[in-house]
This record gives structure tokens, C-alpha cells and sequence, in this order.
């Protein structure tokens, strides 16, 4: 058994580090903040400079050099603390994926460049207003027109919908059997007739869509997998989702209310860190904050073994944002009515971060997979419980 | 990181559980009851050196790590074993570290180290200290041990303990059945170390013993979870497995999950004891303060999912239930424990951090 970290680590920390607080500026964060929207051209830019932005892809496809596995682990790490806006280049990176497993020739010609360059966005199109976790029962429709599909439906949550190049689409093509059999999987270009962006706003401020797809023509080219196949596409997408972790956000949480708890003093002079009911709350997290990394840490050991974390990779997700949540909402009640002020409000403790982690808590135990589908997996996978 | 273990781990994890599947059944850990301890039990483990194995080379003992050792003390929670391996195993370590530290005292040290690992004398720890003329109260293996090591204002001491109902030791019935005593310190105590260096002897013993509790309180809730999710996938209501309701699933995946981190977290306490000293004390609070609470967890959830059943005497998960809450509670209550972790992460309360 070994914990240590890569002797290197402090050095690369110190290095990552350095880059993010010199690209993400105040007037960066509070932009991102604002207008709810986790994508940026500048951000993007500084990480490809740095040869960043797509460590570890294969360089025919334009991808950056390899990474060691402890340094791509720090980075990202360190933009999850910072809230760097990542997540167009998350769904952009998690779509190339899928179309570097079942995608057609000609398609990674078209996109792949493109897509580790950063000069598309490409975006989710699973969810429905009817349907979420069971994503398979979604009513998009797809009809066949000779070397053309009809597209008619909505999508909902198509975080960054509103500036996205493409969606990986979910459709219906064939209603009339069993619900995992009739669909198939599109990667639809959105800068056309027929195809349009509603904001759909959130409480952490996130902005998201819901998306209108009313007679939109895609070529079959457009299609991934087979026809009436999509679900086994989806299947393969959504295991990438599912070994998330929350840790460095929930430590970057812990790590501004011990701030706080140092430097602020209760009405009887007592230092806030001396309060034996502040000390308890901090250490509680931060032991979730040391459990998360770890139960992390076993799935990705486990996949470097060559075993599928199976279970483990959602008790990942699962623990970690659940972990996120709690530590939230315990450390918010811990600081009191200071913990009200708004994020990057004037005065407010830490810059509001306690409020703004409250707010933000709430998505992860919802996307790639509720916390209940996690426990699905686990009872199921994990435990060889009954369905 | 790298959760895999070699082959001598292994070997030594295969030789306990090996040992406990024949001598520490439900029906034997039931007849020990309720003072917890079974004499024949206890022989076979010294056979197996475990006192010897957590004692450094240097002092006549085999230098087991601390992970190896709570690779045994996982296995110890799955059978909840009547025998004091933890507090003994802490004891001669202390009892070792006295030895090497206090050269006053260090003779009184090195000679009881000796008995212990000659198997002629069992010595353990009271896991708080006590005032000047008080009594250490709950001594884990109190009810059992020939002599108990206590820290008495700011001296550790030796003190022997007599035959039950004398003024020495006084056993506690319990809800663990564990072997505990009150015990008074008798005027033939032996000094082992004095002023900061005892304080500090017997707080680096406790951090080896939260360590090593978390790793039992580990096998605790692994093994509840098991009895239980054997049960809801046999038991049938309604016409289905009992299983197959999220009610049931969804709190025993909870559980796999806490059990599964508070796993990791104990075995890089136990790591960090060897390899990341200046963080060891606080993972080794955090470790103890979280298996205890998923092992807790886990063991209610086990129970409550037997329905009726898990209520009954009869049924194993009882005997798991009721040891996590006494082996963590022994010490102290989890909050008390994410405390002790707080002092370590941030230093004493009125410090500069």
C-alpha cells in the first residue's frame, strides 16, 4: 500500500497554480459568475498555449502531449477549486470520446481537430422535459428521409445549447418496440434552421437551456452507431460520467471556512477556530474531503489494475457530491447569518464562497446521474441486490 | 496510490481470518460472552506471536507496520474475536517506546516488555488519563490483563491488577461484552516515564490505537453489510426479495460506500503512521471518528433490514451491532473524535493556527 503522492506534485501545484490565478482574473471569475455560463474563449486559449487543454489525446487528432498521470490529476484538481469555466470543454471532450469509439472516419476528420483545439463546443442532448435518470425513455423524434433524418423534439439541460457548435443527440427512431431498441444517437449541427436556445436559469447561477429541434435536417453522416443502436452509445457515455469527483471543491470549502474561522472573532473575543463546535464541523468535512479523494483514488487505481470500478466509480460520484452537499450546507449553518451575504458581494465572508457552494451543491447529486441512480448501481453492481 | 498488498500481508491476513473461522464463530464469541474473552482463543493467538508482531525488531519483536497490524485488526471486527489483540498490541508498543525513551525508567519498561513477550503477563492501556488518586475507568481488557498502563496526572505507570472484587479492578458489564474494569492505580504501580514525555507516550499509543479500532470497526460494518444484504436477497415480501426495494437498497449502498471509505482512510492513517508523520495523528482521529460512524450505520441498517429478526438474540448481526457502538464508544464518540483530529489539523484551541 502506498499514499504518497509524486515527489514531483508540489513543484507541478505550484506551477499549475500560478497559471490559474494569472488567466483567471477577478474580472474572469466574476464574468463566468455573472452571466452563468462555464465557458470561455480567453481560458481556453491560455490552457492550449500552455499545452493544456487536451493532454493525453492522440496527437493525430491534434491533441496535446501526454501528461503524467499525478499531473493530470493536480489540473484538475486545481480548476475544480477555482471554478474554472471547463464545462463546454468537458461535454466537448466527453462527445469526442464517443465519436473517437464509434464515430465514422470521416466524421473524426471533421471534428476532432476542431474539438481539441477548442474552436467548437459540443454539447448534451440526452435529457427531456419528461425525462432524466431514465434517459432511455426519451421522445425526440428521428424519421428517415432518404439520406436525410427529420428531427423534431426538446432537450433539456443543454448547458452552453446557446453557444454550442453541436449536440449529441438522443432520438427516437423506432417507437414501436421495447424502449432501449429504438433509438439513435446524431451529432447534430446547431447553427441551422430549425434548431433553438431558451435559457433556463439555476440556482447557483448556472446557466443552462432548453433546446427546440422543429424539422431539422441532419445528413445520415451525422449519425453515430448503428440505427436503433443508440442506446448502446449512450451506455459507453454515460460510464465515462460516472467517476466524478467533488473532492477539490468540497476541500476548496473546507479550506475558505478555516480561513474564515481563523480570522474572525465571536462578541465574547473568542476566536471562531477555538470554538470547540467550529473545530468539530471543519474536521467532519475535512474528513469527507480525505474520504473522497480517496474513494477516487481506489477507481482510478483500480482502472490503472485493468479492473472496471464498476461500483466503485459511482460511489465516487456518489460520495463525493453527497459529501459536497453536506459539508455545504453544515459549514453555511456554522458561519451563521454573515453566511447569507451573496457571492462577490461586498463584505461578505470569503468572498460568499459558503453561499455560493450551497447553491452549487445542489446540481451534483442531480447531473451525470442522481444520487439515486448511483445507489442503483452500487445495490445492484456492487452488492448483487435484486432490480 | 496503490491499495495492493504483498504477499506476506496476505499471508498473515489468510493466517487470522484462517484462526477466527474456527475459534471465533458466532456460537464461540456467544459462550464468551458476557466478559468477552475466551481464554483458548487468546492461546492460539500468542501462538500466532500477535503480541510479538507489533513490537519492533529492536525490542524482540517481529516489526510489523501499522498496516500490517490493522490488516489484522480488520479481521478481528469481521468476527468480533473475544481476545484484547488491539490494546495489547498498543500497550507493548508503548511499553517499547518507554523503553527507548525515558532512560530513568526505562529498565521497569523493558522488563515488563519482556514478560508480555515471553506470553507470561498480558498488559494493556487505559485510553484516558486520570487524576492523582482517581481511577481509570472502562480499561479496555481491564477485566482481563495482569497489569494496565495509566497515565496518572503527568506519570505513565505500571500498575498491576489483582484478583477480581479486589481493590484493583472491578469488571463492567457492557453493551459490547467486552472484557472491561475500573481500575485503581495500587501503590506498587512502577513509574514508565514521567512529565511530557509520558503525556506524549500515551498519545502517540492512542493514535495507534484509533488507527487499529478503525480498522476493526472497518470489518464491523463490512461484515454487517454482508449479513444483511445476504438477508434481503433471500427474504421475500409481497412476493419479491425484500432487496429489490430502494427503501432497503438504497441505505445499504450508502453503507458499502462509508465502509468502503472509512477502509481506505484507516489503512492511510495506518500508512501515514510510517511514511507521513507530521499528518499521522490527525488521519488517525479522522479514520477512528469516521469507520465509527459507518460502522455504526452500517450495523443499524443491517439489523433494521432483518425486520424482526434482527432483533432477536439469535441473530448474529446483534453481536456486530452491539460491539460498533462499545469499541468506538470505549473511547470516545465520533464528534469527540473529529475534535482530537481538529487539534492535531489546526493545534490546541488558543494556539496561532
Amino acid at each position: 500500500m502506498d499514499f504518497s503522492k509524486d515527489p514531483r506534485s508540489d513543484a507541478f501545484r505550484a506551477e499549475v497554480r500560478e497559471f490559474l490565478a494569472d488567466v483567471i482574473t477577478p474580472e474572469m471569475e466574476e464574468r463566468v459568475y455573472r452571466t452563468g455560463v462555464s465557458h470561455d474563449d480567453d481560458f481556453n486559449a491560455a490552457l492550449l498555449e500552455r499545452g493544456w487543454y487536451a493532454p493525453g489525446w492522440p496527437a493525430e487528432w491534434g491533441g496535446d502531449a501526454d501528461l503524467e498521470p499525478y499531473q493530470q490529476d493536480i489540473l484538475d484538481e486545481e480548476m475544480a477549486r477555482v471554478d474554472a469555466p471547463l464545462i463546454s470543454r468537458g461535454t466537448t471532450f466527453a462527445i469526442a470520446h464517443m465519436i473517437l469509439r464509434a464515430g465514422t472516419e470521416e466524421m473524426k476528420q471533421e471534428i476532432l481537430p476542431k474539438a481539441l483545439r477548442a474552436e467548437i463546443i459540443m454539447v448534451l442532448g440526452f435529457s427531456e422535459p419528461e425525462s432524466g435518470s431514465d434517459v432511455a425513455s426519451a421522445q425526440c423524434r428521428a424519421v428517415r428521409d432518404g439520406d436525410e433524418w427529420v428531427i423534431n423534439g426538446q432537450k433539456m439541460f443543454t448547458t452552453n445549447g446557446h453557444i454550442a457548435d453541436y449536440v449529441f443527440l438522443l432520438t427516437r427512431t423506432n417507437p414501436d418496440v421495447a424502449k432501449h431498441k429504438g433509438l439513435t444517437m446524431f451529432l447534430v449541427p446547431m447553427k441551422q434552421p430549425g434548431v433553438e436556445a431558451q435559457g433556463v436559469f439555476t440556482l447557483s447561477g448556472e446557466r443552462t437551456n432548453i433546446t427546440f429541434y422543429n424539422d431539422v435536417r441532419v445528413d445520415d453522416r451525422w449519425r453515430i452507431g448503428e440505427v436503433d443502436h443508440g442506446w448502446q452509445v449512450m451506455t459507453a457515455a454515460l460510464q465515462d460520467e460516472h467517476t466524478a469527483s467533488f473532492g477539490p471543491r468540497t476541500a476548496r470549502l473546507v479550506e475558505e471556512c478555516e480561513a474564515w474561522a481563523a480570522e474572525t472573532v465571536d462578541a465574547a473575543g473568542r476566536r471562531k477556530l477555538d470554538d470547540p463546535d467550529v473545530r468539530t464541523r471543519l474536521a467532519r468535512a475535512a474528513t469527507e474531503v480525505e474520504v473522497s479523494e480517496l474513494v477516487l483514488g481506489r477507481a482510478e487505481w483500480m482502472n490503472e489494475q485493468g479492473r472496471v470500478p464498476e461500483a466503485e466509480g459511482p460511489m465516487s460520484k456518489l460520495y463525493s457530491s453527497e459529501a459536497l452537499v453536506r459539508a455545504a450546507q453544515d459549514l453555511h449553518e456554522m458561519m451563521g447569518p454573515d453566511a447569507l451575504r451573496s457571492f462577490l458581494s461586498p463584505g461578505a465572508p470569503r468572498e460568499g464562497r459558503v453561499d455560493h457552494y450551497l447553491r452549487y451543491s445542489l446540481g451534483t447529486t442531480i447531473y451525470a446521474g442522481t444520487s439515486e441512480v448511483q445507489r442503483n448501481i452500487v445495490a445492484q453492481r456492487g452488492l448483487g441486490l435484486p432490480r | 496510490m496503490d491499495l495492493s498488498t504483498t504477499t506476506e500481508q496476505d499471508q498473515l491476513v489468510d493466517a487470522f481470518s484462517g484462526l477466527y473461522r474456527k475459534h471465533s464463530t458466532p456460537e464461540q464469541v456467544r459462550a464468551a460472552e458476557p466478559l468477552g474473552f475466551d481464554p483458548a482463543l487468546w492461546a492460539q493467538l500468542g501462538e500466532l506471536g500477535t503480541t510479538a508482531m507489533a513490537v519492533g525488531e529492536e525490542h524482540g519483536g517481529w516489526g510489523a507496520t501499522l498496516v500490517d497490524l490493522a490488516l489484522v485488526a480488520e479481521q478481528q471486527g469481521r468476527f468480533v474475536a473475544p481476545a484484547p489483540v488491539i490494546e495489547t498490541q498498543v500497550a507493548a508498543r508503548l511499553l517499547a517506546a518507554a523503553a527507548s525513551t525515558s532512560p530513568s525508567t526505562s529498565s521497569a519498561a523493558a522488563s515488563a516488555l519482556a514478560e508480555v513477550l515471553a506470553g507470561d503477563r498480558m498488559v494493556t492501556l487505559a485510553l484516558h488519563p486520570v487524576a492523582a488518586g482517581g481511577r481509570a475507568g472502562l480499561v479496555p481488557a481491564g477485566a482481563v490483563a495482569d497489569a494496565a498502563i495509566v497515565l496518572v496526572g503527568d506519570r505513565l505507570v505500571l500498575t498491576p491488577l489483582g484478583a477480581e472484587g479486589t481493590h484493583a479492578r472491578r469488571t463492567v458489564e457492557n453493551l459490547g461484552s467486552m472484557p472491561l474494569a475500573d481500575v485503581s492505580i495500587a501503590d506498587d504501580a512502577v513509574d514508565l516515564a514521567s512529565g511530557p514525555a509520558a503525556v506524549g507516550l500515551l498519545d502517540a499509543a492512542l493514535d495507534d490505537w484509533l488507527v487499529l479500532t478503525a480498522a476493526a470497526l472497518v470489518g464491523i460494518g463490512a461484515r454487517a453489510l454482508e449479513l444483511g444484504v445476504e438477508y434481503v436477497k433471500e427474504r421475500k415480501a409481497w412476493g419479491v426479495p425484500i432487496g429489490s426495494f430502494q427503501a432497503v437498497a438504497h441505505p445499504l449502498a450508502d453503507s458499502a460506500t462509508a465502509v468502503d471509505g472509512s477502509r481506505v482512510l484507516a489503512y492511510k492513517a495506518a500508512w501515514a503512521a510510517g511514511e507521513q508523520p507530521e499528518r499521522a495523528a490527525e488521519l488517525a482521529a479522522m479514520a477512528f471518528a469516521y469507520a465509527a460512524e459507518s460502522a455504526r450505520d452500517a450495523t443499524y441498517r443491517s439489523l433494521h433490514f432483518h425486520g424482526g429478526y434482527g432483533f432477536m438474540m439469535e441473530y448474529d448481526v446483534q453481536l456486530l451491532y452491539r460491539r460498533a457502538r462499545a469499541w468506538a464508544n470505549v473511547y470516545a464518540e465520533p464528534a469527540a473524535a473529529y475534535r482530537r483530529a481538529a487539534d492535531k489539523r489546526y493545534g490546541p484551541v488558543g494556539g496561532d493556527r
